[in-house]
């Protein structure tokens, strides 16, 4: 019998499956490795066996949503089929990243003023240096929890507890494209110019969205980022741009 | 304004207040976090493509509130469905649930709802547009599906085939849907359900909510009853079509076709597809009710409608 994992109901076509106690609230890597683990059993399994039943999957923190056809198979059979396949992830058989792939992605970052207007205000709040700042959101290496919120929007943790800083009280209208942010714990690249209450640090010149590009992201739900500090030459030759409104 | 027509089609002559290309909807790009889209009365899309002899997801015309002019370019048949918008073809007053042969140079208008709030209109053999992630449907907060990402703009060219129907297809009133401001939710408790109290659940499934004035493709705001939960967030989780969230304020957001894909508010259930269809024809003012069901009541009723609708044939009219 399943000990951690609980499969409820979503909707009349989804199942939810958690991997941790619902209601605990806390962000955590090993129960983000199990996802991880078990999108790719399910993603495997849909090729084959689940094809014609299994229509979508959203990977999270902490949960799957598996979205089915309701013209091939019922909630019955697809708990069912889930319960097997996954019944090693929740006997803790198999130890976390053995087997399964995890990308390690670097993404380069113009740390600055100018970039990040609201670095000088983490510095102040924290008694941090600029420099500190920068130091501890690249020294950290982060896991892909989810990707929602946008087209391509991947949220990034653990960031380091000393320069946690909570969501601005009024919400921008607009960041620029490429904005790298913290909100919380948790950080994150805007993959397109939209409206976001992130503390901003400084810009990122790599597309996370390219719907022409295959793949459309750099990252999956599991994988690993690192931020490297670049200079504003070097920011600016692999295609970054500046002047994007902050409004 | 008028580009060299490389195409020919539709000339949208007027967009109206919202109308987007739409299929029936965008799948497996959950992970990227694209949403779904697609018609939000996926009924009455249906039977406007249907009415065209066209297969049941072929791309079409989903109008909101009305105000959509059209221009033909080539000889085509076109049904529209839905809500009850005045429609006129070159001026004469035409009924819905019917498909017209169409010739090039007509004027094809329609109106303002006064019932009902989405109307479908659908071309035999379809619109060609090219699909984003295996769909045509236009989601605008992502800027993705349809002509540049957005809703139909004066000067845009639907591109079609020149076809003719031999004959012109309706269905009868008795089978047509009415749209009253009256609705009620079948809903499945899920997701959250054990963070509502009983109490809780009593009250949301007895009291009358209404469609407040943020009300759109992502999800519909209502107000009534305000429904505590246990707790105050949740890791952000995949959110299903349906899905009726509680955020802190207690009043109930039902999450439609372009919801975003995961969010963090306690869920108490979700919306069966068939009522979903009917909630998004309300306008700001609707009334409804929740109701609930089991998950076996939900495939009940799905596959009911469907063979309903399978079995309804159409009459030829013309």
């Amino acid at each position: 019998m399943s000990t951690n994992l609980h499969i409820n109901i979503a909707g009349e076509n989804a199942l939810i499956i958690y991997f941790c106690e619902q209601g605990s609230g806390q962000v955590n890597a090993n129960v983000s490795a199990k996802v991880q683990q078990a999108e790719q059993l399910i993603r495997k399994a849909m090729t084959y066996e689940l094809a014609q039943d299994i229509i979508d999957l959203v990977p999270s923190y902490a949960s799957i949503m598996v979205m089915f056809n309701m013209m091939s198979t019922d909630h019955h059979q697809v708990r069912n089929k889930l319960r097997t396949l996954l019944q090693n992830i929740d006997n803790d058989l198999t130890a976390p990243d053995a087997a399964y792939a995890t990308n390690i992605v670097e993404l380069p970052v113009y740390y600055s003023d100018e970039s990040g207007p609201d670095l000088s205000v983490i510095a102040q709040r924290t008694q941090l240096s600029i420099e500190q700042v920068i130091e501890l959101h690249q020294g950290q290496e982060y896991r892909v929890y989810a990707i929602g919120f946008a087209p391509g929007f991947a949220y990034l943790g653990e960031v380091d507890e000393r320069i946690a800083t909570p969501r601005l009280s009024t919400p921008r209208m607009k960041v620029p494209k490429g904005a790298v942010a913290i909100a919380d714990r948790q950080t994150a690249v805007y993959p397109s110019v939209s409206p976001g209450g992130w503390n901003i640090i400084g810009l990122c010149p790599i597309d996370m969205f390219d719907a022409k590009a295959s793949p459309t992201m750099p990252v999956n739900v599991g994988d690993k980022v690192k931020f490297k500090a670049i200079s504003k030459e070097k920011f600016l030759s692999l295609g970054g741009t500046l002047g994007g409104s902050y409004e | 304004m008028s580009k060299p027509a490389l195409t020919s089609g539709l000339l949208v002559k007027h967009g109206g207040m919202l109308s987007l290309i739409q299929d029936t909807g965008r799948f497996g790009a959950f992970n990227i976090g694209l949403t779904n889209g697609g018609p939000v009365d996926l009924l009455a899309f249906q039977w406007a493509n249907r009415l065209c002899n066209n297969k049941l997801n072929t791309t079409a015309i989903e109008i909101s509130i009305g105000g959509l002019a059209l221009i033909a370019q080539v000889d085509t048949s076109l049904a529209v469905t839905g809500a009850n918008m005045p429609l006129t073809i070159n001026g004469q007053i035409k009924a819905l649930w019917r498909s017209y042969q169409i010739k090039a140079g007509d004027v094809i208008e329609l109106g303002f709802a006064s019932q009902g709030l989405r109307c479908y209109l659908a071309v035999a053999n379809g619109f060609s547009i090219a699909p984003s992630f295996g769909s045509t449907a236009t989601v605008c907060r992502e800027g993705i599906g349809g002509i540049r990402g957005g809703k139909l703009l004066a000067g845009d060219v639907l591109a079609c085939a020149r076809t003719n129907l031999k004959n012109n297809l309706s269905l009868a009133d008795k089978f047509t849907p009415k749209y009253t401001g009256e609705v009620t939710l079948h809903t499945v408790p899920s997701y959250q359900q054990q963070h509502f109290s009983l109490h809780q659940q009593r009250l949301f499934f007895s009291n009358e909510y209404t469609v407040s004035k943020s009300f759109d493709r992502m999800g519909y705001r209502l107000e009534g009853q305000a429904i505590a939960c246990d707790i105050e967030g949740i890791l952000s989780e995949g959110i299903c079509h349906g899905a009726v969230q509680i955020p802190a304020d207690g009043q109930p957001i039902v999450l439609l076709n372009d919801r975003q894909t995961i969010g963090g508010y306690p869920k108490i259930g979700a919306v069966s597809s068939i009522d979903t269809a009917k909630l998004g024809q309300l306008n700001q003012g609707g009334k409804v009710r929740f109701e609930p069901i089991s998950m076996e009541q939900a495939h009940n009723l799905y596959h009911l409608s469907l063979s309903r609708f399978n079995r309804t044939e159409l009459v030829i009219c013309d």
